[in-house]
């Protein structure tokens, strides 16, 4: 979608670490604590409940230990991070025109409002700790498509948003979770009413400029029965020296007979810290897509979890992750089948680079009297350097044997006659490696639309330019 | 400018290893195909991947010439993109690239730029259509599941495609059956031309009975110890390789 940087940036190691001239008309103080919650919150205008509600999060965030069971996040220093960014007075801008001229161009450098043109049904755009622009199409919206800021939720919206906000993900979940229910900001709200297919995918777009600045997005997807729609969400970053921090939470509901897919093509830069819950509820005979794409960040733990509720609901997870050198990609998927007749798969795709590692973290569980659910889960770890790590954890409980369960697991090398192969018809080392590894995500890369199929391909090459020799 | 491929004095062995070629002489001029025969371990192989640049030998004296000029310092795959193409005795599977994909990108790191769509269709067509084949396996990934005919006739079709100037192919007529053998010989004889050189690789004459060369060479312990016409190639066939072994000694 967006060609032309792409191309002036190649030889670039990372093409979006440009900083943007903009500084943020208020922003909260370094650390967490109860002033900055409730600052948030004042900014924000929001109803008390709401204010109740983030407290309380905050004390069960301070009540739960750093988890140390997946990557190192020792690094991570709270006290270092500014939990909010006002970017703008302005929200939820319906036209670029009335976004900021130097955020406007940022956007219009990552190709968004070129591709909310030409390929989207609506566009998101979260700078630092806002929304800053947010639109769909005029026939959606008279469909009764809601597609706003959750800010614009809560405000307009405010019965349906109860509904669901924190149903799917509760703060007592896990300790990101807790922290962005305390100091969540952005994100959108999506609500797709009954029988509405959005043939265009919805795209929320999340840049992060300020140093040292914790985002923490909060969605909520809510496809009602027989629904359809497609969400992406794509981020990038300058590159510090300094790490920032990324902790969103998404909740989905898909209920009877909707059908529903979250794409994330995740290139945060490599000074990022990229920890977030997501999680679709998946009711009768309904069915939910991931699609994850981690790219960048220093560290990512991402784990897309659907759990599946009742009969028929099936659910796919698949999964890229590409680690290069100083990151580390824990990722992988949960599926949770609590309900008969129900199926689903996890396809994770990951290749480690230089020093780079990645893993694989996945649960299948079946509940006792979860009858004759049918899962399948394949996954293919590529090491392109003698020094490059990959590892594996997959956690399997099936309590009902009723179930059919299949488990593939795969490591390979980068493959020195494959390489010579391609050689030998006039591709470049660095090419032929290239193609490899854009051949071994395939399977998962075909479920992209082609313009973002045509940007991971290329996110990829550069990646591995000078990956071997 | 001399037009043909030269091997000089060749010499090489596997990456501190065993010792493969021992002075290996021949020229294939441009406009020729000529055909290497000999027994099992001979070195014929290994000579096909190290003019293409196989980076798994080295060569330790001697020199390979193409139209003059040397290419040893070159990389495979630039040595491709002068006109070298390698038919492999095992084509390489690719999984998750598509052949035609793949040809497209061949083709244009060859030609330096983007190849023209239509163009390029109506090479591949034209490649499909001498090779008795439809287009089904244009969009099958690279070699992969291919069987060992269709992996064969697929490395001709690269051929045909990329039109390089000289052409190794190793031991392409292996484990086909004769019609798959007819379809093959039909393809490089298709190519054959004033600017185009192949260097046919082979255990057996069986092939030569399609594509008649211009010559044979005979090679044994990693040198060439005779050449000659096609007839050398009947001799070979009616008599083994017994009396070239002795051949070898001798000399």
């Amino acid at each position: 979608m967006s060609d032309n940087i792409l191309i002036e940036d190649i030889g670039n190691e990372y093409k979006y670490g440009f900083v943007d001239e903009v500084k943020p008309v208020w922003k909260a103080e370094k650390g967490l604590n109860r002033r900055v919650v409730e600052a948030i919150s004042y900014h924000k205008d929001e109803p008390a409940w709401m204010l109740e509600f983030r407290l309380k999060a905050l004390e069960i965030y301070q009540s739960k230990p750093v988890p140390t069971w997946g990557a190192d996040l020792s690094g991570l220093n709270m006290d270092e991070i500014y939990f909010y960014a006002k970017p703008t007075e302005k929200r939820d801008a319906r036209s670029w025109d009335e976004v900021p001229e130097e955020i406007r161009r940022t956007y219009e450098k990552l190709g968004i409002p070129e591709a909310e043109r030409k390929v989207l049904a609506g566009v998101g755009a979260q700078y630092d700790s806002e929304m800053v622009y947010h639109q769909v199409k005029e026939e959606l919206q008279r469909l009764g498509v809601i597609f706003v800021s959750i800010e614009e939720g809560l405000k307009h919206h405010e019965d349906l948003f109860r509904e669901y906000f924190a149903t799917v993900i509760p703060p007592e979940d896990n300790k990101y979770a807790a922290l962005n229910s305390a100091v969540w900001s952005g994100g959108s709200f999506v609500y797709v009413p009954k029988g509405v297919k959005v043939e265009l995918p919805l795209q929320a777009y999340f840049r992060v400029n300020t140093a040292e600045l914790g985002q923490f997005e909060r969605t909520i997807i809510v496809v009602d029965e027989g629904a359809e729609v497609h969400y992406i969400e794509g981020c990038t970053a300058p590159t510090y020296t300094t790490d920032s921090f990324h902790s969103g939470v998404i909740e989905i509901v898909v209920n009877q007979g909707a059908k529903s897919r979250y794409t994330t093509i995740q290139n945060w830069s490599h000074n990022m810290y990229n920890l977030v819950t997501q999680r679709a509820l998946v009711k009768k005979d309904a069915y939910h897509m991931w699609l994850d794409g981690n790219l960048g960040s220093k560290v990512t733990m991402k784990y897309p979890s659907s759990y599946l509720v009742e009969e028929g609901a099936r659910s796919d997870i698949l999964s890229i992750a590409f680690a290069n050198t100083g990151q580390h990609q824990d990722a992988g998927g949960k599926l949770i089948f609590a309900a008969s007749h129900t199926g689903g798969s996890i396809v994770s795709k990951s290749i480690s680079k230089g020093s780079g590692r990645s893993s694989y973290r996945g649960l299948i569980k079946v509940y006792e009297g979860a009858k004759h659910v049918k899962v399948n889960v394949e996954c293919d770890a590529l090491l392109i350097n003698e020094e490059s790590r990959t590892d594996t954890y997959p956690y399997m409980e099936i309590e009902d044997d009723t179930a059919t369960v299949g488990h593939e697991a795969t490591v390979s090398r980068l493959n020195d006659e494959q390489i010579f192969y391609l050689q030998s018809r006039g591709l470049p080392e660095d090419e032929a490696a290239a193609l490899i590894v854009r051949g071994f995500i395939e399977p998962v890369a075909k479920e992209l639309p082609l313009e973002y199929a045509v940007e991971l391909n290329r996110l990829i090459e550069l990646e591995m330019e000078g990956s071997v020799g | 400018m001399v037009n043909q491929l030269e091997i000089r004095n060749l010499h090489a062995r596997i990456v501190d290893g065993e010792t493969i070629l021992n002075g290996v002489n021949l020229v294939l001029p441009k406009g020729q195909v000529h055909a290497i025969m000999g027994p099992n371990g001979a070195g014929k192989s290994t000579l096909g991947k190290i003019i293409a640049g196989d980076p798994s030998y080295e060569i330790t004296k001697g020199d390979i010439l193409m139209d003059g000029e040397s290419i040893l310092e070159m990389e495979a795959d630039e040595r491709a993109r002068k006109g070298l193409f390698l038919a492999f005795q095992y084509p390489v599977e690719v999984p998750g690239v598509s052949n035609a994909n793949f040809l497209r990108l061949a083709l244009q790191a060859k030609k330096g730029g983007e190849v023209n769509l239509t163009e390029f269709y109506s090479k591949l067509q034209k490649a499909l259509e001498t090779l008795e084949w439809d287009e089904s396996i244009l969009t099958r990934y690279l070699n992969d599941g291919f069987s060992g005919g269709e992996k064969k006739r697929n490395e001709i079709m690269h051929m045909m495609v990329l039109e390089p100037t000289y052409a190794i192919m190793d031991e392409t007529d292996s484990g086909l059956d004769i019609d798959a053998l007819k379809v093959v010989a039909k393809g490089v004889n298709a190519m054959r031309g004033p600017n185009f050189g192949a260097l046919l690789i082979t255990h057996y004459q069986r092939l030569l009975n399609y594509i008649v060369p211009d010559m044979v060479h005979v090679m044994i312990d990693g040198r060439i110890v005779t050449s000659g016409g096609p007839e050398l190639a009947m001799k070979l066939e009616e008599q083994g390789y017994e009396w070239v072994k002795e051949l070898a000694v001798s000399n």
